[in-house]
Protein backbone atom coordinates (compact mmCIF):
# COMPACT_ATOMS: atom_id res chain seq x y z
CA UNK A 1 0.00 0.00 0.00
CA UNK A 2 2.77 2.33 0.64
CA UNK A 3 4.13 1.91 -2.44
CA UNK A 4 1.41 2.54 -4.17
CA UNK A 5 0.67 5.93 -2.39
CA UNK A 6 4.37 6.48 -3.15
CA UNK A 7 3.85 6.07 -6.88
CA UNK A 8 0.28 7.87 -6.76
CA UNK A 9 2.04 10.88 -5.49
CA UNK A 10 4.54 11.18 -7.51
CA UNK A 11 1.38 10.84 -10.65
CA UNK A 12 -0.31 13.80 -8.54
CA UNK A 13 2.71 15.94 -8.48
CA UNK A 14 4.21 15.17 -11.58
CA UNK A 15 1.19 16.90 -13.12
CA UNK A 16 2.13 20.17 -11.43
CA UNK A 17 5.91 19.91 -12.92
CA UNK A 18 4.82 20.33 -16.50
CA UNK A 19 3.16 22.87 -17.91
CA UNK A 20 0.27 20.82 -19.71
CA UNK A 21 -1.07 20.92 -15.86
CA UNK A 22 -1.36 24.74 -16.09
CA UNK A 23 -2.45 25.22 -20.11
CA UNK A 24 -5.43 22.79 -19.55
CA UNK A 25 -6.52 23.90 -15.86
CA UNK A 26 -6.92 27.24 -17.73
CA UNK A 27 -8.17 25.87 -20.98
CA UNK A 28 -10.55 24.87 -18.80
CA UNK A 29 -11.20 27.58 -16.53
CA UNK A 30 -12.08 29.96 -19.32
CA UNK A 31 -14.29 27.41 -20.95
CA UNK A 32 -16.19 26.22 -18.05
CA UNK A 33 -16.32 30.44 -17.09
CA UNK A 34 -17.25 31.30 -20.15
CA UNK A 35 -19.68 28.37 -20.04
CA UNK A 36 -21.52 29.35 -17.20
CA UNK A 37 -21.65 33.45 -18.52
CA UNK A 38 -23.29 32.53 -21.29
CA UNK A 39 -26.05 29.84 -19.96
CA UNK A 40 -26.82 32.71 -17.31
CA UNK A 41 -27.03 35.65 -19.87
CA UNK A 42 -29.23 33.56 -22.00
CA UNK A 43 -31.34 32.46 -19.27
CA UNK A 44 -31.66 36.25 -17.81
CA UNK A 45 -34.84 37.13 -17.94
CA UNK A 46 -36.68 34.48 -19.26
CA UNK A 47 -38.59 31.50 -18.20
CA UNK A 48 -36.59 28.49 -18.92
CA UNK A 49 -37.89 24.66 -17.96
CA UNK A 50 -34.37 23.98 -16.22
CA UNK A 51 -31.96 25.07 -13.51
CA UNK A 52 -28.32 26.62 -14.06
CA UNK A 53 -27.18 23.81 -13.31
CA UNK A 54 -28.75 21.79 -15.89
CA UNK A 55 -27.82 24.29 -18.06
CA UNK A 56 -24.06 24.54 -17.49
CA UNK A 57 -23.69 20.56 -17.68
CA UNK A 58 -25.56 19.84 -20.34
CA UNK A 59 -24.63 22.96 -23.12
CA UNK A 60 -22.31 22.57 -26.36
CA UNK A 61 -19.48 24.45 -24.36
CA UNK A 62 -19.16 22.02 -21.52
CA UNK A 63 -18.96 18.72 -23.94
CA UNK A 64 -16.67 20.49 -25.95
CA UNK A 65 -14.45 21.03 -23.14
CA UNK A 66 -15.08 18.11 -21.67
CA UNK A 67 -14.01 15.54 -24.26
CA UNK A 68 -10.64 17.41 -25.02
CA UNK A 69 -9.11 17.25 -21.38
CA UNK A 70 -9.12 13.48 -21.14
CA UNK A 71 -6.41 12.95 -24.10
CA UNK A 72 -4.40 15.54 -22.87
CA UNK A 73 -4.27 15.13 -19.19
CA UNK A 74 -3.70 10.79 -20.17
CA UNK A 75 -1.66 10.82 -22.59
CA UNK A 76 2.06 11.24 -21.08
CA UNK A 77 1.13 8.68 -18.12
CA UNK A 78 2.46 5.66 -19.86
CA UNK A 79 4.15 6.99 -23.38
CA UNK A 80 6.64 9.59 -21.30
CA UNK A 81 8.43 7.19 -19.66
CA UNK A 82 8.43 4.67 -22.92
CA UNK A 83 10.21 7.36 -24.22
CA UNK A 84 12.65 8.61 -21.61
CA UNK A 85 13.61 5.48 -20.90
CA UNK A 86 12.62 6.26 -16.77
CA UNK A 87 10.39 2.67 -17.62
CA UNK A 88 13.10 0.67 -16.68
CA UNK A 89 14.34 2.14 -12.91
CA UNK A 90 10.26 2.04 -12.43
CA UNK A 91 10.01 -1.53 -13.32
CA UNK A 92 13.42 -3.32 -12.07
CA UNK A 93 12.21 -1.40 -8.46
CA UNK A 94 10.26 -3.88 -6.46
CA UNK A 95 6.78 -2.82 -7.42
CA UNK A 96 4.05 -5.03 -9.13
CA UNK A 97 2.48 -3.58 -12.61
CA UNK A 98 -0.56 -3.28 -11.62
CA UNK A 99 0.26 -1.21 -8.75
CA UNK A 100 1.85 1.11 -11.20
CA UNK A 101 -1.56 0.78 -13.52
CA UNK A 102 -3.03 1.79 -11.10
CA UNK A 103 -1.54 5.01 -9.42
CA UNK A 104 -1.42 6.21 -13.30
CA UNK A 105 -5.04 6.13 -13.16
CA UNK A 106 -6.15 7.26 -10.38
CA UNK A 107 -3.40 10.02 -10.36
CA UNK A 108 -5.31 11.26 -13.70
CA UNK A 109 -8.38 11.10 -11.76
CA UNK A 110 -7.04 13.15 -8.86
CA UNK A 111 -5.63 15.66 -11.37
CA UNK A 112 -8.85 15.40 -13.39
CA UNK A 113 -11.34 16.33 -9.93
CA UNK A 114 -8.77 19.00 -9.05
CA UNK A 115 -10.14 20.45 -12.49
CA UNK A 116 -13.71 20.33 -10.87
CA UNK A 117 -13.31 21.97 -8.16
CA UNK A 118 -13.73 26.03 -9.39
CA UNK A 119 -17.48 24.90 -10.94
CA UNK A 120 -18.21 24.34 -7.50
CA UNK A 121 -17.38 28.05 -6.42
CA UNK A 122 -19.93 29.39 -9.25
CA UNK A 123 -22.89 27.57 -8.01
CA UNK A 124 -21.93 28.82 -4.91
CA UNK A 125 -21.49 32.43 -6.05
CA UNK A 126 -24.42 32.41 -8.18
CA UNK A 127 -26.39 31.39 -5.06
CA UNK A 128 -24.90 33.96 -2.80
CA UNK A 129 -25.32 37.05 -5.13
CA UNK A 130 -29.05 36.14 -7.07
CA UNK A 131 -30.17 34.53 -3.67
CA UNK A 132 -31.94 31.75 -6.05
CA UNK A 133 -31.17 28.06 -5.68
CA UNK A 134 -28.78 27.37 -8.91
CA UNK A 135 -30.40 23.87 -8.77
CA UNK A 136 -33.61 22.16 -8.78
CA UNK A 137 -32.41 20.18 -5.60
CA UNK A 138 -29.53 19.04 -3.39
CA UNK A 139 -29.22 15.66 -5.35
CA UNK A 140 -29.05 17.50 -8.89
CA UNK A 141 -25.54 18.55 -7.55
CA UNK A 142 -24.79 15.18 -6.65
CA UNK A 143 -26.23 13.72 -9.65
CA UNK A 144 -24.52 16.07 -11.58
CA UNK A 145 -20.80 15.51 -10.31
CA UNK A 146 -21.45 11.76 -10.05
CA UNK A 147 -21.49 11.61 -13.41
CA UNK A 148 -18.80 13.78 -13.73
CA UNK A 149 -16.83 10.89 -11.66
CA UNK A 150 -18.17 8.19 -13.65
CA UNK A 151 -17.89 9.16 -17.30
CA UNK A 152 -14.48 10.45 -16.12
CA UNK A 153 -13.35 7.29 -14.99
CA UNK A 154 -13.96 5.39 -18.04
CA UNK A 155 -12.17 8.01 -20.34
CA UNK A 156 -9.33 8.56 -18.09
CA UNK A 157 -9.33 4.88 -18.36
CA UNK A 158 -9.29 4.84 -22.27
CA UNK A 159 -6.88 7.36 -22.24
CA UNK A 160 -4.73 5.17 -20.18
CA UNK A 161 -5.10 2.19 -22.37
CA UNK A 162 -3.95 4.59 -25.26
CA UNK A 163 -1.23 5.28 -23.58
CA UNK A 164 0.17 2.63 -22.60
CA UNK A 165 0.01 1.35 -26.37
CA UNK A 166 2.75 3.64 -27.67
CA UNK A 167 5.66 5.46 -26.71
CA UNK A 168 4.75 8.68 -28.87
CA UNK A 169 2.42 10.87 -26.74
CA UNK A 170 0.59 12.69 -29.83
CA UNK A 171 -0.45 8.78 -31.00
CA UNK A 172 -1.41 8.25 -27.67
CA UNK A 173 -3.76 11.51 -27.31
CA UNK A 174 -5.16 11.07 -31.09
CA UNK A 175 -6.10 7.24 -30.45
CA UNK A 176 -8.00 8.67 -27.01
CA UNK A 177 -9.35 11.37 -28.70
CA UNK A 178 -10.78 9.58 -31.30
CA UNK A 179 -12.62 6.48 -29.03
CA UNK A 180 -14.13 9.24 -26.70
CA UNK A 181 -15.59 11.19 -29.41
CA UNK A 182 -16.74 8.17 -30.81
CA UNK A 183 -18.91 6.97 -27.78
CA UNK A 184 -19.66 10.47 -27.09
CA UNK A 185 -21.19 11.00 -30.64
CA UNK A 186 -22.93 7.46 -30.79
CA UNK A 187 -25.11 8.89 -27.91
CA UNK A 188 -25.77 11.79 -30.24
CA UNK A 189 -27.00 9.45 -33.29
CA UNK A 190 -30.65 9.40 -31.83
CA UNK A 191 -30.69 12.40 -32.61
CA UNK A 192 -29.44 12.84 -35.94
CA UNK A 193 -30.97 10.13 -37.67
CA UNK A 194 -34.85 10.49 -37.49
CA UNK A 195 -35.68 7.20 -39.55
CA UNK A 196 -34.07 4.92 -37.01
CA UNK A 197 -36.50 3.12 -35.17
CA UNK A 198 -37.57 3.29 -31.49
CA UNK A 199 -36.10 0.51 -30.27
CA UNK A 200 -32.69 1.04 -31.75
CA UNK A 201 -32.86 4.57 -30.61
CA UNK A 202 -33.63 3.18 -27.10
CA UNK A 203 -30.69 1.11 -27.27
CA UNK A 204 -28.59 4.15 -27.85
CA UNK A 205 -30.09 6.22 -25.17
CA UNK A 206 -28.92 3.83 -22.99
CA UNK A 207 -24.96 4.20 -23.60
CA UNK A 208 -25.71 8.07 -24.63
CA UNK A 209 -23.38 10.08 -22.12
CA UNK A 210 -25.48 13.38 -22.93
CA UNK A 211 -28.92 11.59 -22.06
CA UNK A 212 -27.37 10.04 -18.76
CA UNK A 213 -26.31 13.64 -18.35
CA UNK A 214 -29.46 15.05 -18.51
CA UNK A 215 -31.24 12.90 -16.26
CA UNK A 216 -28.39 12.89 -13.63
CA UNK A 217 -28.21 16.82 -13.46
CA UNK A 218 -31.83 16.28 -12.84
CA UNK A 219 -31.44 14.86 -9.91
CA UNK A 220 -32.83 11.19 -10.92
CA UNK A 221 -29.81 9.14 -9.72
CA UNK A 222 -30.22 6.29 -12.22
CA UNK A 223 -28.13 3.33 -11.10
CA UNK A 224 -27.77 2.03 -15.26
CA UNK A 225 -25.09 4.31 -15.88
CA UNK A 226 -23.13 3.72 -12.88
CA UNK A 227 -22.77 -0.03 -13.18
CA UNK A 228 -21.81 0.65 -17.25
CA UNK A 229 -19.17 3.20 -16.57
CA UNK A 230 -17.71 1.08 -13.18
CA UNK A 231 -17.35 -2.05 -15.48
CA UNK A 232 -15.98 -0.77 -18.71
CA UNK A 233 -13.21 1.41 -16.65
CA UNK A 234 -12.63 -2.42 -15.13
CA UNK A 235 -12.43 -3.40 -18.30
CA UNK A 236 -10.31 -0.69 -19.94
CA UNK A 237 -7.90 -0.97 -17.18
CA UNK A 238 -7.64 -4.67 -17.18
CA UNK A 239 -6.95 -4.01 -21.01
CA UNK A 240 -4.19 -1.60 -19.77
CA UNK A 241 -2.82 -3.62 -17.61
CA UNK A 242 -2.33 -6.28 -20.18
CA UNK A 243 -1.26 -3.35 -22.59
CA UNK A 244 1.75 -2.56 -19.80
CA UNK A 245 2.52 -6.07 -19.00
CA UNK A 246 2.92 -6.53 -23.49
CA UNK A 247 6.14 -4.08 -23.45
CA UNK A 248 8.15 -7.32 -22.11
CA UNK A 249 7.30 -9.73 -24.95
CA UNK A 250 7.54 -6.54 -27.21
CA UNK A 251 10.93 -5.11 -26.56
CA UNK B 1 24.82 -13.84 -6.02
CA UNK B 2 24.10 -14.15 -9.02
CA UNK B 3 23.06 -17.93 -10.83
CA UNK B 4 22.69 -17.84 -14.50
CA UNK B 5 22.02 -20.50 -16.65
CA UNK B 6 21.39 -21.37 -19.94
CA UNK B 7 19.70 -17.98 -20.47
CA UNK B 8 18.82 -17.15 -24.10
CA UNK B 9 17.11 -14.05 -25.77
CA UNK B 10 16.02 -14.01 -29.39
CA UNK B 11 14.71 -10.75 -30.66
CA UNK B 12 12.39 -12.10 -33.87
CA UNK B 13 14.57 -15.00 -33.93
CA UNK B 14 17.66 -13.61 -33.68
CA UNK B 15 19.62 -14.81 -30.67
CA UNK B 16 20.70 -11.74 -28.56
CA UNK B 17 22.51 -13.77 -26.31
CA UNK B 18 22.98 -17.63 -25.71
CA UNK B 19 23.26 -20.12 -23.65
CA UNK B 20 25.02 -18.09 -21.06
CA UNK B 21 26.50 -19.91 -17.92
CA UNK B 22 28.21 -17.68 -15.13
CA UNK B 23 28.17 -17.18 -11.53
CA UNK B 24 28.98 -14.10 -9.63
CA UNK B 25 29.60 -14.84 -5.47
CA UNK B 26 29.67 -12.61 -3.17
CA UNK B 27 31.60 -10.06 -2.97
CA UNK B 28 33.00 -9.62 -6.12
CA UNK B 29 33.35 -7.60 -8.55
CA UNK B 30 32.66 -9.02 -11.84
CA UNK B 31 33.14 -7.13 -15.02
CA UNK B 32 31.20 -7.55 -18.11
CA UNK B 33 32.86 -6.67 -21.58
CA UNK B 34 32.29 -7.23 -24.97
CA UNK B 35 32.25 -4.45 -27.75
CA UNK B 36 28.48 -2.71 -28.65
CA UNK B 37 25.45 -5.48 -29.51
CA UNK B 38 27.16 -8.27 -27.99
CA UNK B 39 24.39 -8.50 -25.42
CA UNK B 40 25.93 -7.00 -22.45
CA UNK B 41 22.46 -4.82 -21.97
CA UNK B 42 20.60 -7.91 -22.37
CA UNK B 43 21.98 -9.88 -19.97
CA UNK B 44 21.66 -6.77 -17.13
CA UNK B 45 18.04 -6.05 -18.26
CA UNK B 46 17.14 -9.71 -17.52
CA UNK B 47 18.77 -10.07 -14.48
CA UNK B 48 17.05 -7.16 -13.36
CA UNK B 49 13.73 -8.38 -14.03
CA UNK B 50 13.19 -5.80 -16.83
CA UNK B 51 12.64 -8.18 -19.61
CA UNK B 52 12.28 -12.01 -19.14
CA UNK B 53 14.50 -14.64 -20.81
CA UNK B 54 13.38 -16.56 -23.57
CA UNK B 55 14.50 -19.29 -22.03
CA UNK B 56 17.41 -20.51 -19.04
CA UNK B 57 17.24 -19.19 -15.47
CA UNK B 58 18.60 -16.67 -13.33
CA UNK B 59 18.74 -15.89 -9.50
CA UNK B 60 19.47 -13.34 -7.55
CA UNK B 61 20.15 -13.67 -3.56
CA UNK B 62 18.34 -17.24 -4.12
CA UNK B 63 15.37 -15.92 -5.51
CA UNK B 64 14.23 -16.75 -8.88
CA UNK B 65 14.03 -13.86 -10.77
CA UNK B 66 10.69 -14.99 -13.10
CA UNK B 67 8.91 -16.44 -10.28
CA UNK B 68 9.87 -14.24 -7.02
CA UNK B 69 11.02 -11.16 -9.26
CA UNK B 70 9.84 -8.69 -6.04
CA UNK B 71 12.09 -10.42 -3.86
CA UNK B 72 15.08 -10.64 -6.65
CA UNK B 73 14.19 -6.74 -7.22
CA UNK B 74 14.34 -6.09 -3.76
CA UNK B 75 18.19 -7.12 -3.64
CA UNK B 76 19.22 -5.49 -6.79
CA UNK B 77 20.31 -2.13 -7.02
CA UNK B 78 20.15 -1.57 -10.97
CA UNK B 79 21.76 1.38 -12.82
CA UNK B 80 20.82 1.31 -16.63
CA UNK B 81 22.74 2.59 -19.80
CA UNK B 82 22.48 6.31 -20.63
CA UNK B 83 20.81 6.34 -16.75
CA UNK B 84 16.86 7.62 -17.44
CA UNK B 85 15.92 9.89 -15.08
CA UNK B 86 12.62 11.82 -14.28
CA UNK B 87 13.80 15.06 -15.51
CA UNK B 88 11.25 17.32 -13.87
CA UNK B 89 11.90 16.43 -10.15
CA UNK B 90 14.86 17.68 -7.64
CA UNK B 91 17.78 15.72 -6.77
CA UNK B 92 16.46 14.87 -2.98
CA UNK B 93 12.98 14.41 -3.78
CA UNK B 94 13.43 12.00 -6.37
CA UNK B 95 15.82 9.83 -4.12
CA UNK B 96 13.49 10.00 -1.66
CA UNK B 97 10.78 9.01 -4.16
CA UNK B 98 13.00 5.87 -5.00
CA UNK B 99 13.96 4.72 -1.24
CA UNK B 100 10.03 5.11 -0.28
CA UNK B 101 9.38 2.79 -3.19
CA UNK B 102 12.39 0.19 -2.86
CA UNK B 103 11.09 -0.34 0.53
CA UNK B 104 13.54 1.76 3.02
CA UNK B 105 11.21 2.44 6.14
CA UNK B 106 10.31 6.33 6.49
CA UNK B 107 12.07 7.04 9.05
CA UNK B 108 15.21 5.55 7.58
CA UNK B 109 14.87 7.40 4.44
CA UNK B 110 16.19 10.70 5.16
CA UNK B 111 19.25 8.94 7.02
CA UNK B 112 19.50 7.15 3.67
CA UNK B 113 19.11 9.36 1.15
CA UNK B 114 21.63 11.76 2.74
CA UNK B 115 24.28 9.08 3.41
CA UNK B 116 23.94 8.44 -0.27
CA UNK B 117 24.33 11.72 -1.32
CA UNK B 118 27.22 12.20 0.38
CA UNK B 119 28.96 9.00 -0.81
CA UNK B 120 28.01 10.29 -4.71
CA UNK B 121 28.89 13.48 -4.44
CA UNK B 122 25.47 14.80 -4.53
CA UNK B 123 25.13 17.31 -2.09
CA UNK B 124 26.13 20.85 -3.66
CA UNK B 125 23.11 19.81 -6.32
CA UNK B 126 20.58 18.31 -3.78
CA UNK B 127 18.28 20.78 -4.35
CA UNK B 128 18.95 21.27 -8.24
CA UNK B 129 16.02 20.03 -11.09
CA UNK B 130 17.18 16.38 -12.51
CA UNK B 131 17.12 17.91 -16.01
CA UNK B 132 19.89 21.05 -15.73
CA UNK B 133 22.14 18.30 -14.06
CA UNK B 134 25.55 17.69 -16.37
CA UNK B 135 26.00 13.81 -17.37
CA UNK B 136 28.20 13.54 -14.70
CA UNK B 137 25.99 13.86 -11.97
CA UNK B 138 23.25 12.35 -13.56
CA UNK B 139 25.24 9.32 -13.38
CA UNK B 140 25.95 10.16 -10.26
CA UNK B 141 21.87 9.84 -9.16
CA UNK B 142 21.64 6.66 -10.81
CA UNK B 143 24.55 5.40 -8.85
CA UNK B 144 22.89 6.74 -5.98
CA UNK B 145 19.37 5.72 -6.69
CA UNK B 146 20.89 2.42 -7.69
CA UNK B 147 22.58 2.53 -3.79
CA UNK B 148 19.53 3.91 -1.87
CA UNK B 149 17.96 0.78 -0.59
CA UNK B 150 21.35 -0.91 0.79
CA UNK B 151 21.27 -3.67 -2.03
CA UNK B 152 23.48 -6.77 -1.81
CA UNK B 153 24.08 -6.98 -5.35
CA UNK B 154 24.97 -4.00 -7.60
CA UNK B 155 24.33 -4.11 -11.45
CA UNK B 156 25.76 -1.18 -13.03
CA UNK B 157 24.97 -0.46 -17.25
CA UNK B 158 28.12 1.23 -18.10
CA UNK B 159 28.63 3.31 -15.47
CA UNK B 160 31.05 5.86 -16.93
CA UNK B 161 30.31 5.79 -20.62
CA UNK B 162 30.15 9.53 -21.18
CA UNK B 163 32.12 10.92 -18.55
CA UNK B 164 35.28 12.90 -18.53
CA UNK B 165 38.54 11.35 -17.18
CA UNK B 166 38.03 12.84 -14.16
CA UNK B 167 35.14 11.84 -13.60
CA UNK B 168 35.67 8.41 -14.54
CA UNK B 169 38.17 8.12 -11.80
CA UNK B 170 35.76 9.64 -9.37
CA UNK B 171 33.11 6.98 -10.32
CA UNK B 172 36.48 3.67 -10.80
CA UNK B 173 37.03 5.03 -6.79
CA UNK B 174 33.78 4.69 -5.80
CA UNK B 175 32.90 1.56 -7.44
CA UNK B 176 35.54 0.01 -5.87
CA UNK B 177 35.07 1.47 -2.41
CA UNK B 178 31.66 -0.02 -3.04
CA UNK B 179 32.98 -3.13 -3.40
CA UNK B 180 34.34 -3.77 -0.30
CA UNK B 181 30.24 -4.47 0.94
CA UNK B 182 28.64 -4.91 -2.29
CA UNK B 183 28.33 -7.18 -4.94
CA UNK B 184 28.71 -5.80 -8.28
CA UNK B 185 28.03 -6.35 -11.67
CA UNK B 186 29.25 -3.97 -14.33
CA UNK B 187 29.47 -3.93 -18.17
CA UNK B 188 31.67 -1.36 -19.42
CA UNK B 189 34.11 -1.36 -22.59
CA UNK B 190 36.51 0.66 -21.39
CA UNK B 191 39.19 -1.62 -20.33
CA UNK B 192 41.67 -0.46 -17.99
CA UNK B 193 38.93 0.53 -15.31
CA UNK B 194 38.01 -3.60 -15.65
CA UNK B 195 41.96 -4.30 -14.86
CA UNK B 196 41.76 -1.80 -12.11
CA UNK B 197 38.72 -2.65 -10.82
CA UNK B 198 37.57 -5.99 -11.08
CA UNK B 199 38.14 -9.47 -9.50
CA UNK B 200 36.67 -11.75 -12.67
CA UNK B 201 35.79 -10.55 -16.21
CA UNK B 202 33.50 -12.25 -18.41
CA UNK B 203 33.98 -11.36 -22.17
CA UNK B 204 30.60 -12.22 -24.07
CA UNK B 205 30.76 -11.33 -28.04
CA UNK B 206 27.85 -11.86 -30.22
CA UNK B 207 25.47 -13.19 -27.28
CA UNK B 208 28.21 -16.25 -26.13
CA UNK B 209 30.47 -16.09 -23.39
CA UNK B 210 34.09 -16.49 -24.85
CA UNK B 211 36.30 -16.03 -21.58
CA UNK B 212 35.81 -15.75 -18.07
CA UNK B 213 38.28 -15.48 -15.58
CA UNK B 214 40.58 -13.41 -13.10
CA UNK B 215 42.41 -10.22 -15.41
CA UNK B 216 45.61 -11.57 -14.48
CA UNK B 217 44.73 -15.20 -15.53
CA UNK B 218 43.06 -13.86 -19.11
CA UNK B 219 46.52 -12.30 -19.55
CA UNK B 220 48.23 -15.08 -19.86
CA UNK B 221 46.26 -16.40 -21.49
CA UNK B 222 46.64 -14.76 -25.08
CA UNK B 223 49.14 -15.61 -27.42
CA UNK B 224 50.52 -12.10 -27.23
CA UNK B 225 51.58 -11.53 -24.30
CA UNK B 226 52.62 -8.08 -25.17
CA UNK B 227 56.25 -7.39 -26.22
CA UNK B 228 59.41 -5.89 -26.62
CA UNK B 229 60.73 -2.56 -27.93
CA UNK B 230 64.58 -1.90 -28.29
CA UNK B 231 66.02 1.37 -29.78
CA UNK B 232 69.90 0.76 -31.08
CA UNK B 233 72.45 1.74 -33.61
CA UNK B 234 73.35 -1.04 -34.85
CA UNK B 235 75.80 -0.02 -37.17
CA UNK B 236 75.29 -2.42 -40.72
CA UNK B 237 73.99 -5.59 -38.82
CA UNK B 238 70.73 -6.90 -39.86
CA UNK B 239 69.07 -6.34 -36.33
CA UNK B 240 65.50 -7.50 -37.30
CA UNK B 241 67.31 -11.09 -38.90
CA UNK B 242 69.20 -11.02 -35.59
CA UNK B 243 66.30 -10.48 -33.29
CA UNK B 244 64.40 -13.23 -34.61
CA UNK B 245 67.08 -15.55 -33.75
CA UNK B 246 66.40 -15.05 -29.74
CA UNK B 247 64.05 -17.98 -28.71
CA UNK B 248 60.60 -16.96 -28.00
CA UNK B 249 60.54 -13.80 -30.33
CA UNK B 250 57.60 -14.48 -32.69
CA UNK B 251 57.83 -11.52 -35.17
CA UNK B 252 60.13 -8.42 -35.33
CA UNK B 253 58.69 -4.86 -36.96
CA UNK B 254 61.68 -2.55 -37.64
CA UNK B 255 61.26 1.14 -38.24
CA UNK B 256 63.94 4.49 -37.60
CA UNK B 257 64.21 7.29 -35.51
CA UNK B 258 66.80 9.63 -37.01
CA UNK B 259 70.14 7.13 -36.72
CA UNK B 260 68.25 5.53 -34.19
CA UNK B 261 66.67 1.80 -34.97
CA UNK B 262 63.90 1.02 -33.62
CA UNK B 263 62.69 -2.49 -32.97
CA UNK B 264 59.15 -3.95 -31.96
CA UNK B 265 59.02 -7.23 -30.55
CA UNK B 266 55.90 -9.48 -30.38
CA UNK B 267 56.95 -12.48 -28.10
CA UNK B 268 55.76 -14.99 -26.61
CA UNK B 269 53.18 -15.95 -23.29
CA UNK B 270 55.28 -15.66 -19.92
CA UNK B 271 58.45 -15.16 -21.82
CA UNK B 272 60.83 -12.53 -20.63
CA UNK B 273 63.44 -11.50 -23.95
CA UNK B 274 65.41 -8.82 -22.62
CA UNK B 275 68.15 -10.42 -20.96
CA UNK B 276 68.77 -12.18 -24.33
CA UNK B 277 68.79 -8.50 -26.04
CA UNK B 278 71.13 -7.04 -24.28
CA UNK B 279 73.49 -10.09 -24.70
CA UNK B 280 73.39 -9.51 -28.30
CA UNK B 281 73.53 -5.89 -28.44
CA UNK B 282 77.11 -6.38 -26.52
CA UNK B 283 78.44 -9.02 -28.24
CA UNK B 284 77.54 -7.38 -31.45
CA UNK B 285 78.63 -3.31 -29.94
CA UNK B 286 75.12 -1.67 -30.00
CA UNK B 287 74.17 1.28 -28.33
CA UNK B 288 71.38 0.35 -26.87
CA UNK B 289 69.43 3.30 -26.02
CA UNK B 290 65.88 1.91 -24.74
CA UNK B 291 65.03 -1.62 -23.66
CA UNK B 292 61.45 -2.11 -22.20
CA UNK B 293 58.79 -4.73 -22.03
CA UNK B 294 55.22 -3.71 -22.97
CA UNK B 295 52.80 -5.64 -20.44
CA UNK B 296 49.34 -6.69 -22.40
CA UNK B 297 46.86 -5.36 -21.18
CA UNK B 298 42.74 -6.38 -21.42
CA UNK B 299 43.00 -4.92 -24.83
CA UNK B 300 45.36 -7.32 -26.30
CA UNK B 301 42.57 -10.12 -24.66
CA UNK B 302 39.49 -8.21 -25.69
CA UNK B 303 40.55 -7.75 -29.25
CA UNK B 304 42.36 -11.22 -29.64
CA UNK B 305 39.09 -12.56 -28.25
CA UNK B 306 36.12 -10.62 -30.51
CA UNK B 307 38.09 -10.11 -33.30
CA UNK B 308 40.53 -13.36 -33.87
CA UNK B 309 41.35 -12.33 -37.25
CA UNK B 310 43.38 -9.07 -36.29
CA UNK B 311 45.69 -10.29 -34.32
Amino acid sequence: MRKFYTLLSREVRSYFYSPIAYVVLLFFLFISGADFYFQLSYMNGKPVPYSVEEAFFNSVFFWFAFVLIFPLITMRLFAEEFKLGTIEPLMTAPVRDWQVVLAKFFGALVFYLILWLPTLIYFWVFQSVTHQPAAGSRGAYFGAYLMLLLLGMFYLSIGCLASALTKNQIVAAVISFCVITLHFFSGLISFMMSEVSSSTRQLLGYFSAIEQMGTLSRGEIDTRPMVLYVTMTIVMLTLTYHAFQSRKWRL
Amino acid sequence: MIKVENLTKRYAGQAAIQDLNFEVGKGEIMGFLGPNGAGKSTTMRILSSFMPPTSGRASIAGFDIFEQSLQARAHLGYMPENVPLYNDMRVTEYLNYRAALKGVPSRRVAERVGDVKELCGLKEVERKIIGALSKGYRQRVGLADALVHEPDLLILDEPTSGLDPNQIRQVRDLIKNLGKQHTILLSTHILPEVEMTCSRVIIINRGRIEACDTPENLLGQIRTAGGVVVEAKIGNDDGAEELKKIAGVRDVTASTDGDWQVFALRVEANTDVREEVYRLASERHWTLRELSQRRATLEDVFVEITHPDQV
